[in-house]
C-alpha cells in the first residue's frame, strides 16, 4: 500500500478537526493523549469549560514548570491549572457529572472502532497485561457525544476501523464521529459515514485503509 | 467532651486487624494519605483488602504496604502507572487479587455504601467484560447493570484541614475519593495538614461534616509521594 505519512492530516490538523465540532458553550472531558491536543485549537469566540474526572470543572493549561501542584492534577496525573470560575468536587459528583449526563462531549483515543459504533480503548486483551480501566466505560456509558481521535491505522498499517471489534469493548454503539488522519467519518444509524476526506485521499484509498464498510455522504462526494 | 484527634499515626491505625477491608484515598499521589499508609506498614495487620483507585507507585505509600505483603486483594479502577513497578510483579505472580471496577462504578459503589444503599443500577460497563455474571435489568428501554455497594472496615483519608469534630476541608483535586470513603468505613481515620479550632471552618464550607469522622492525626509537612518516587526511596526507610 502506497499511503504514507505525506498524506493525510497531521496530529494537530486532527486536533484541530475535532475543535472545530465542539460549539460555544459546551462541557468537555478529554482524555489522556492525543485528545488533550484539542484544547489549543478551540476557534476563537467560543467558551468551552474542561472536565477531568478526578474532580475539576474549569480545567485550565498545563501547569508552567516551577509552579506545579502535586495537589492539582488531571486525569492523566499531569499537572494542570485550575481558571478563575473553576469547582473542585469529590469523585461521585465527578462522575454524576459523567454518568448523569451533564457533560456534552467526550474526546477519547481508540484501539478499535467498530462499523457500528463500537468502541474499544482499555484492554489489547493481552494475557500478560495489567488490566486498567479507569472512567473510560463511564464516559462512553454517560456522555451523548463521543468523539474519537485516532490514526486510521496502527503502526503495523492495520486498520484501527473495523467490523467487530478483537480488543474487549468499552462500550456498545457509543461513537459519534471519529476523527482519523485520513478522513471525518460519522456514525449514522450504526453505518460509517464519510463526512470529509483529508487532503490528497480518495474515497477508494480511504475504503482499502478501513476494516469496515464506508458510505459517501453528500459532503464528501 | 468529643476530640477526635489523636497524637500520631501509629496510635491512630493501632486497632487495624488481619484481614479488614481499608478504603485508601487518593488519585495517584493526590490525596494519597502516605505518612498513615506507613504507619499501616510498621503495624504490620495482613491480609487485607484494599479499596483505592491506584495501586501505589515506586516503593512508597500504598505500594509499599502491598511490597510487605499485607494486601491480598485490591479494588480498583487503574493499577496500572507508568511507575508502578509493585503491583505488576505480585499480580503476575499471583500474589494478589484484582476486582478491576470502572472509575465512577468505585466511587458510587463507595457512596452508596455510605448512604446504606445495598446496590444500584448503572450503564457503565454494560455490554463489556466487567459487566459479565452480574444481574442486568431494562428500564426505559435501556439496559443496566447492577452493582453492589462497598462498605470498610477502615478509611484511610488526607485532607487540608480538620477540627476535633472532625469536620474537613481538602486541598483542590486531592479531594477525589475522600469525602465518599469517610462516608463508607466504620471508622475513618484521617491525616490532615492542619488541625484548627472548632468554627474556624465557614459551617457553609464543610466538605465532610465531622459524624463522618472518627480520628484525625496532624501531619503538617505531608511526603511528595512523586519526589519519594523519582529519589526511589523505599518505605521502611533505610
Amino acid at each position: 500500500m502506497e499511503i504514507k505519512e505525506k498524506l493525510g492530516w497531521s496530529v494537530n490538523e486532527m486536533a484541530q478537526n475535532v475543535a472545530r465540532d465542539i460549539q460555544d458553550g459546551a462541557y468537555v472531558n478529554l482524555g489522556i493523549g492525543m485528545p488533550e491536543l484539542v484544547a489549543g485549537f478551540i476557534p476563537e469566540g467560543r467558551e468551552v469549560i474542561y472536565h477531568t474526572e478526578n474532580g475539576l470543572l474549569g480545567m485550565g493549561a498545563v501547569a508552567v514548570p516551577g509552579t506545579e501542584d502535586p495537589e492539582l492534577v488531571n486525569a492523566g496525573k499531569k499537572y494542570v491549572t485550575a481558571i478563575p470560575g473553576a469547582a473542585y468536587f469529590h469523585h461521585a459528583d465527578s462522575f454524576a457529572m459523567i454518568r448523569g449526563g451533564h457533560i456534552d462531549i467526550c474526546v477519547l483515543g481508540a484501539y478499535q472502532v467498530s462499523e457500528e459504533g463500537d468502541l474499544a480503548n482499555w484492554s489489547t486483551g493481552v494475557v500478560d497485561a495489567i488490566p486498567a480501566v479507569g472512567g473510560a466505560m463511564d464516559l462512553v456509558a454517560g456522555v451523548e457525544t463521543i468523539f474519537v481521535i485516532t490514526k486510521h491505522c496502527t503502526k503495523n498499517g492495520d486498520p484501527k476501523i473495523v467490523k467487530k471489534c478483537t480488543y474487549p469493548l468499552t462500550g456498545k454503539n457509543v461513537v459519534s464521529s471519529i476523527y482519523s488522519d485520513l478522513a471525518i467519518i460519522d456514525v449514522i444509524d450504526k453505518r460509517l459515514v464519510v463526512r470529509e476526506l483529508a487532503p490528497g485521499v480518495s474515497f477508494e484509498i480511504l475504503q482499502q485503509q478501513t476494516g469496515a464498510t464506508l458510505h459517501k455522504s453528500k459532503l464528501s462526494e | 467532651m468529643i476530640n477526635k484527634i489523636v497524637s500520631n499515626t501509629a496510635e491512630a491505625v493501632a486497632d487495624i486487624f488481619d484481614g479488614a477491608t481499608i478504603m485508601i484515598s487518593g488519585f495517584g499521589e493526590a490525596g494519597s494519605p502516605v505518612e498513615l499508609i506507613h504507619a499501616l506498614v510498621d503495624q504490620g495487620a495482613r491480609n487485607l483488602t484494599v479499596v483505592s483507585n491506584n495501586a501505589g507507585s515506586g516503593h512508597v505509600g500504598l505500594a509499599a504496604l502491598i511490597e510487605n505483603r499485607q494486601v491480598g486483594k485490591i479494588i480498583c479502577s487503574f493499577p496500572r502507572t507508568s511507575i508502578s513497578v509493585v503491583f505488576p510483579e505480585l499480580y503476575r505472580n499471583g500474589e494478589i487479587e484484582l476486582e478491576l471496577v470502572p472509575q465512577g462504578t468505585l466511587a458510587e459503589r463507595i457512596r452508596a455504601g455510605g448512604s446504606g444503599i445495598p446496590a444500584f443500577y448503572t450503564r457503565t460497563s454494560v455490554n463489556t467484560q466487567l459487566a459479565e455474571n452480574k444481574e442486568l435489568r431494562s428500564f426505559n428501554n435501556k439496559e443496566y447493570v447492577l452493582e453492589k455497594a462497598i462498605v470498610a472496615d477502615f478509611a484511610l483519608v488526607k485532607c487540608h484541614e480538620a477540627d476535633k469534630y472532625g469536620n474537613l476541608i481538602y486541598n483542590k483535586t486531592a479531594r477525589n475519593f475522600g469525602p465518599v470513603m469517610c462516608m463508607a468505613a466504620k471508622t475513618t481515620i484521617v491525616q490532615a495538614r492542619k488541625i484548627i479550632e472548632v468554627g474556624e471552618i465557614d459551617p457553609e464550607c464543610v466538605v465532610t461534616p465531622g459524624i463522618f469522622v472518627h480520628r484525625v492525626v496532624e501531619i503538617s509537612n505531608p511526603a511528595d509521594e512523586s519526589k519519594l518516587v523519582a529519589e526511589e526511596r523505599r518505605y521502611p526507610w533505610k
